[in-house]
């Protein structure tokens, strides 16, 4: 039926763009994509897209290895995972035994004083403000949001919404739950409280990255 | 902290404030970057519809605040938080150092809470034992320095980065230059040491949603997320208003916040945090987590019929960002514990009357406050109501009373009027200049020329002018107001020239008097009901329109006597005289079609002061462009042309020091157009502008609308 793009192999994919029945949505998807990434960028994130998750999983690599070198950090850089599926986490491991990064997913807690990257899903994104919905209940999944110096997200295109209205029906579904940590993130962490000057990076991420993933599943 | 008791030490604090360079350069860039960054902000979102929903949902809540609180407690105990509700800030900080006593805690890390400082928490907890550390940057920086936040949303918007370089050299022990991507990472290695160490997190909260148990805080620094997260013990400190029905009503909430108090599209984080938590510090794995509802004062507020609305703040700090004497004196000298226009009536209803009865009585009543208050909240209205109490409970001063028995027997105050006329000649030294009216009762005002009572008021020059219309279009009354009549005549009398020539029959009744919104501002409700009512009373008769060329008359006659009137037996005319009143240009322009055609003249440059009660008292804001250039001016629209001039009628007798500082702003930014004549169209605005250009020699002519446009009439 559909033309996808980018030849991925498996049959499970969801294409970002359904080219022959989109139809009016066509339109809409790649405007909203646009949207997303120009409103993030305003917010001083860095937007990719990436095609596939090996590629998502190699350009985390990448961000860890600069982010150890600018800070003279002892090697070996740290990176944490903690809420990728199984099939990920294997695949992102392999990436960083190859490359000599130290990933884990587990215990945070005694990594308070920052690592140099945490890699993530996003569950959705709102175009409107190019801001990031994350469930983070689970609490490495939590402070890996706040203690990397840089955060990635993977956000698959799938989940792009265009504002906030659309978005109400998942968020009213997390808060129904007997306990809940949602957040919303726009941009990396920020202040203005000395003289209205905008510094990146108080407490939260200095830095953060999302890629577009335009498969779900591949 | 700021002594608001006394008058005349919250009147040194007001110059000392003014004196200090550093603060008057950031509160004045602040409020250029805000103006602007707020409008590109709302380009996409229609911002009154906005405004106005969450009115409606905040004015549906406060009715059933209570009853919204019961469900919360509900729902978020069901999911293992502990609910409480504490009457009185000291009530509140009981519970929580209880909460930290039962916890073993010694450790506190906060974010920013306007709650808490309306409580003053730490200083409890410290008290208690406990040691607390503020993680906000700016709410730390002020810790340090032990401080009150001089604004909502930036607390330490008073101090200079070298101020913070200096404080961050003594608490580091270690040399600290003052280049501010430095000082933010010394905040962060500094802080998180503190995080770590921390055994409980005190949070305020932005919303909290009765249907689900969720408390939600809108932030930029992801200080709030640490201090949610790393302690095993969690407690938020919420004010009751803070309670919204749904996730709906929340969501429009992040969509105001962030953008009315920074003219952010939405801040870096906006967490939602629901039940206790995973949180594998704590006991059984679980945050221990407590939420101490505050209400100090909110239940009585929204009993009160005219303070319910207080309610809607969300506290976004617009009305302080675009408050002109906010601007010029900062937050320490604008507030108690809130600050802006809603700080002044929180400070009566939390803190009491000794420390609101000075403050209040600094709101020049420009009306920029209630122009973007995400909430559409009435603020100058109710900072005058809240003064009124004051002195309803402490007495009226004898210079209120006297003015307000005055003008309500008008036949006196014009006779006063009259004989200043004569009293005045030794001052007047052969010049049209001399502190006047309502100024009479007041010092201090050497910083502008004020001008003298003319030689024949209006109402003495009427018959004589008078014209002749026959088949009138339509017939209009004029209601003068005090200040053009005695002191403007000639401003009328241009105005009825322009009307005759435009075949519109005018009349003058004769038993108006003072528009009342003098004895308003003072706090004289009694006098100014009974002035509205002879107005009513005097401009009866069968008229098309009643124009006034003061703006601020107009607004009151047009918005406040169906109000101060509503139960009285003229109720009714009340509301038709307010229907029919009209500002001038509006007049010109919509009703009488004035245009390029009546006029003729050079294009020389000229300028605009938009009054305050015309611009966002009466929505009239292209009329008199359209006229200025419909007469031929090379009209230069000035960047600040809607901002205050700093009269405020008697604000600038009870303020100088401030109203002055206001005007010298106002007249640069006049004069920056190039242009040579700045026009405007209201007595009181001339009376302030001409006075301080004359004062301070510029090259710069203040004329009403009607002399320009009279002199250019074909």
């Amino acid at each position: 039926m559909a033309t996808y793009p980018y030849g991925c192999q498996h049959s499970t994919i969801k294409p970002y763009i359904n080219l022959i029945t989109a139809g009016e949505n066509m339109t809409t998807d790649i405007d909203t994509a646009r949207i997303f990434t120009e409103k993030a960028r305003i917010a001083s994130a860095t937007v990719e897209r990436v095609r596939t998750m090996q590629q998502a999983l190699d350009y985390a690599a990448d961000l860890c290895w600069r982010n150890g070198k600018k800070e003279g950090l002892a090697p070996p850089p740290a990176m944490a995972a903690p809420a990728l599926s199984p099939a990920d986490f294997a695949q992102l491991k392999n990436i960083c035994d190859v490359r000599g990064i130290n990933l884990f997913r587990e215990n945070l807690r005694s990594n308070l004083q920052g690592i140099d990257v945490g890699v993530t899903y996003a569950d959705l994104g709102i175009a409107e403000t190019g801001s990031l919905v994350i469930n983070s209940t689970s609490e490495n999944l939590r402070l890996a949001t706040m203690i990397s110096d840089i955060h990635l997200a993977i956000l698959p295109v799938s989940g792009l919404r265009a504002d906030d209205r659309d978005i109400i029906a998942d968020l009213r579904g997390y808060l129904a739950g007997p306990e809940n940590y949602t957040t919303f993130i726009t941009g990396p962490s920020r202040t203005a409280d000395i003289e209205r000057v905008l510094a990146i990076g108080v407490h939260g991420p200095l830095e953060l990255h999302i890629l577009l993933l335009e498969e779900t599943q591949c | 902290m700021l002594n608001t008791q006394d008058m005349k030490s919250y009147q040194k604090n007001i110059k000392e404030s003014l004196d200090n360079v550093f603060l008057r350069k950031a509160m004045d860039n602040f409020a250029v970057a805000y103006r602007d960054g707020r409008k590109k902000t709302f380009a996409e979102i229609d911002f009154d519809e906005l405004a106005g929903e969450i009115a409606a949902f905040k004015d549906s809540a406060s009715v059933r605040l209570m009853a919204l609180y019961e469900e919360f407690k509900r729902n978020a105990e069901a999911k293992g938080i502990r609910v409480h509700l504490a009457g009185t800030a000291e009530e509140a900080n009981q519970i929580i150092a209880e909460i930290g006593r039962a916890n073993k805690v010694k450790r506190v890390i906060k974010s920013k809470s306007m709650t808490a400082e309306e409580t003053h928490l730490n200083s409890h907890l410290e008290k208690n034992g406990f040691e607390v550390t503020e993680t906000d940057l700016g709410e730390w920086i002020i810790q340090l320095r032990h401080e009150k936040p001089s604004h909502m949303v930036m607390p330490a918007i008073h101090l200079s980065r070298n101020q913070v370089a200096e404080l961050f050299t003594g608490v580091t022990r270690k040399q600290q230059d003052n280049e501010i991507e430095k000082l933010v990472k010394v905040a962060r290695k500094e802080l998180r040491t503190k995080f770590i160490e921390a055994d409980m997190g005190i949070s305020g909260a932005n919303f909290a949603i009765a249907q689900s148990g969720t408390m939600g805080l809108v932030t930029n620094e992801g200080n709030a997320r640490l201090v949610t997260t790393v302690p095993p013990v969690h407690v938020a400190l919420v004010g009751l208003e803070k309670l919204v029905p749904t996730l709906e009503d929340a969501l429009k909430i992040v969509r105001i916040l962030p953008r009315n108090a920074t003219g952010q599209a939405i801040t870096s984080y906006v967490t939602w945090i629901t039940g206790a938590n995973p949180c594998e510090s704590a006991p059984g794995k679980r945050k221990v987590m407590h939420i101490v509802f505050l209400d100090n004062g909110r239940m009585k507020m929204a009993a009160d019929p005219d303070f319910a609305q207080v309610l809607r703040c969300v506290r976004c700090g617009a009305c302080a960002n675009v408050c002109p004497v906010y601007r010029m004196v900062g937050g320490h000298a604008f507030g108690h514990i809130y600050i802006g226009a809603i700080g002044l009536i929180l400070t009566y209803f939390f803190h009491g009357g000794d420390d609101a009865k000075n403050l209040v009585q600094n709101c020049i009543n420009c009306g920029a406050c209630k122009s973007v208050c995400a909430a559409g909240i009435d603020l100058p209205r109710l900072i005058k109501v809240v003064f009124t109490r004051i002195q309803d409970n402490t007495g009226h001063p004898l210079q209120a009373i006297m003015l307000g028995k005055i003008l309500k027997n008008r036949s006196l105050f014009h006779k006063m009027l009259r004989i200043g006329r004569f009293a005045q000649r030794p001052v007047t030294g052969g010049t049209p200049y001399l502190r006047h009216l309502p100024m009479v009762f007041f010092p201090e005002h050497n910083f502008r020329q004020l001008p003298a009572i003319a030689a024949r008021p209006f109402r003495d020059l009427w018959q004589e002018i008078k014209p002749v219309v026959h088949n009138p279009v339509c017939r209009i009354a004029l209601f003068s107001g005090c200040v053009q009549d005695f002191v403007y005549p000639e401003q009328l009398a241009a105005a009825v020239k322009l009307l005759a020539g435009k075949s519109i029959a005018v009349e003058f009744p004769m038993d108006q008097g003072c528009c009342g919104l003098p004895a308003e501002m003072m706090g004289e409700t009694a006098a100014a009901r009974e002035v509205a009512l002879q107005n009513v009373k005097a401009m009866h008769a069968d008229f098309d329109y009643v124009i006034s060329l003061c703006a601020s008359c107009v607004s009151h006659l047009k918005h406040a006597y169906p109000r101060i009137l509503a139960d009285t037996n003229v109720a009714q005319e009340a509301k038709a005289l307010a229907a029919k009143a009209m500002s001038f240009s509006q007049f010109l322009h919509d009703v009488a079609g004035m245009t390029a055609d009546d006029f003729q003249g050079e294009p020389t440059p000229a300028t605009y002061h938009s009054p305050c009660h015309l611009c966002r008292g009466l929505g009239v804001r292209e009329q008199p462009h359209a006229l200025i250039r419909a007469a031929g001016f090379d009209f230069r629209p000035a960047a600040e042309e809607e901002t205050c001039c700093g009269f405020g009628g008697t604000y600038t007798g009870k303020f100088p020091t401030v109203s002055s500082q206001i005007l010298e702003k106002k007249l640069e930014d006049a004069v920056s157009t190039g242009a040579g004549l700045l026009v405007t169209e209201c007595p009181g605005c001339i009376m302030q502008l001409r006075g301080g250009a004359l004062m301070q020699g510029r090259d710069l002519a203040v004329r009403h609308l009607s002399e320009v446009l009279a002199e250019r009439l074909k």
